[in-house]
């Protein structure tokens, strides 16, 4: 049996089911994020002494990450963008460098660990280095979990788009929703570890 | 996002969506060079948070396509904000409280 309206429209809701199911998860995304950003201003409102984020983490390396994410979004809407356009080359093109964009994130993450890891910065090291591996591991995850999923949505899960077009694109558009999410969150985390 | 398109309004989300791609640009630029200033602590804090919220709000509403919504995911995101918001004030105004009384 077909699982209803993933493409029609629900009469009580004007939404596809797939739309108001995303929501509902990203909803509970940004309560997970909440209580962790809740922890972080207790940790600090409540502590002696908060080192300033540029004596342990690298600003350059972190503003680059900023804009390799912002830049993954704006391709992420420009892959839905060309689905909706019947352009499945561009499609791909630009799924292909929001994974690529996911990529580079992770690498730049991996050699900012490494070098804590080097100096002997460990989470058990102070308050503020837990929280800063407890968020930015959070939300590594994340990049990890939309990266497999773009990764799937532009291989094996695209052959979809031969035998409901519509369906795939509602796909693609709630795996961006996901992904735009990821984006928000690092837009906070930025300034929140590495500038205050 | 509405479920039908026409290809002039895509035009128009597509040209909206790289306009906002330069807005966070130029915004994250601003947010590193206020950094750079070694403002007080307090207007750092607020600068920045200001400056992330207005990048945030770019990316919800054009991004995510929150300024053309249907009416139910504005419902449910609010609902989401009446359970965040005191999430993130409580603790907060319980750790002052614990340092004014110290």
């Amino acid at each position: 049996m077909d699982i209803p309206y993933t493409v029609a429209v629900r009469p009580d809701t004007g939404l596809n089911n797939g739309k108001i199911a995303i929501w509902l998860f990203l909803a509970s995304e940004v309560m997970l994020f909440g209580a962790l950003f809740a922890a972080y201003v207790m940790l600090r409102v409540g502590s002696t002494s908060w080192p300033a984020g540029a004596t342990y983490l690298n600003v350059s390396l972190a503003t680059l990450n900023t804009v390799v994410l912002i830049s993954s979004s704006v391709t992420m809407v420009l892959a839905w963008a060309s689905l909706v356009r019947r352009d499945f080359s561009r499609f791909r093109l630009f799924l292909g460098v929001t994974i690529l964009c996911g990529l580079v994130f992770l690498v730049i993450k991996y050699f900012e660990y490494s070098a804590k890891f080097h100096h002997g910065y460990l989470p058990r090291t102070n308050t503020f280095l837990a929280i800063y591996f407890t968020l930015t591991g959070l939300h590594g995850l994340h990049v990890i979990g939309g990266m497999t999923v773009n990764a799937w949505l532009w291989g094996p899960g695209s052959a979809l788009w031969k035998t409901d077009p519509a369906h795939f694109t509602n796909r693609v558009e709630n795996a961006g929703l996901f992904w735009h999410l990821v984006d928000l969150v690092w837009i906070f985390l930025f300034p929140v570890l590495y500038l205050l | 996002m509405g479920d039908a398109h026409d290809h002039s309004d895509l035009d128009r989300q597509v040209r909206a969506a790289l306009l906002v791609f330069a807005c966070l640009l130029a915004l994250t630029a601003i947010t590193v060079g206020a950094w750079r200033l070694h403002l007080p602590t307090r207007t750092a804090i607020t600068l920045a948070l200001c400056v992330a919220a207005v990048k945030g709000s770019l990316v919800a509403a054009w991004f995510m396509h929150l300024v053309a919504e249907k009416r139910i995911i504005y419902w449910v995101l609010a609902l989401t904000a009446v359970f965040f918001v005191p999430l993130l004030l409580f603790p907060t105004f319980g750790a002052l409280d614990a340092v004014r009384l110290h």
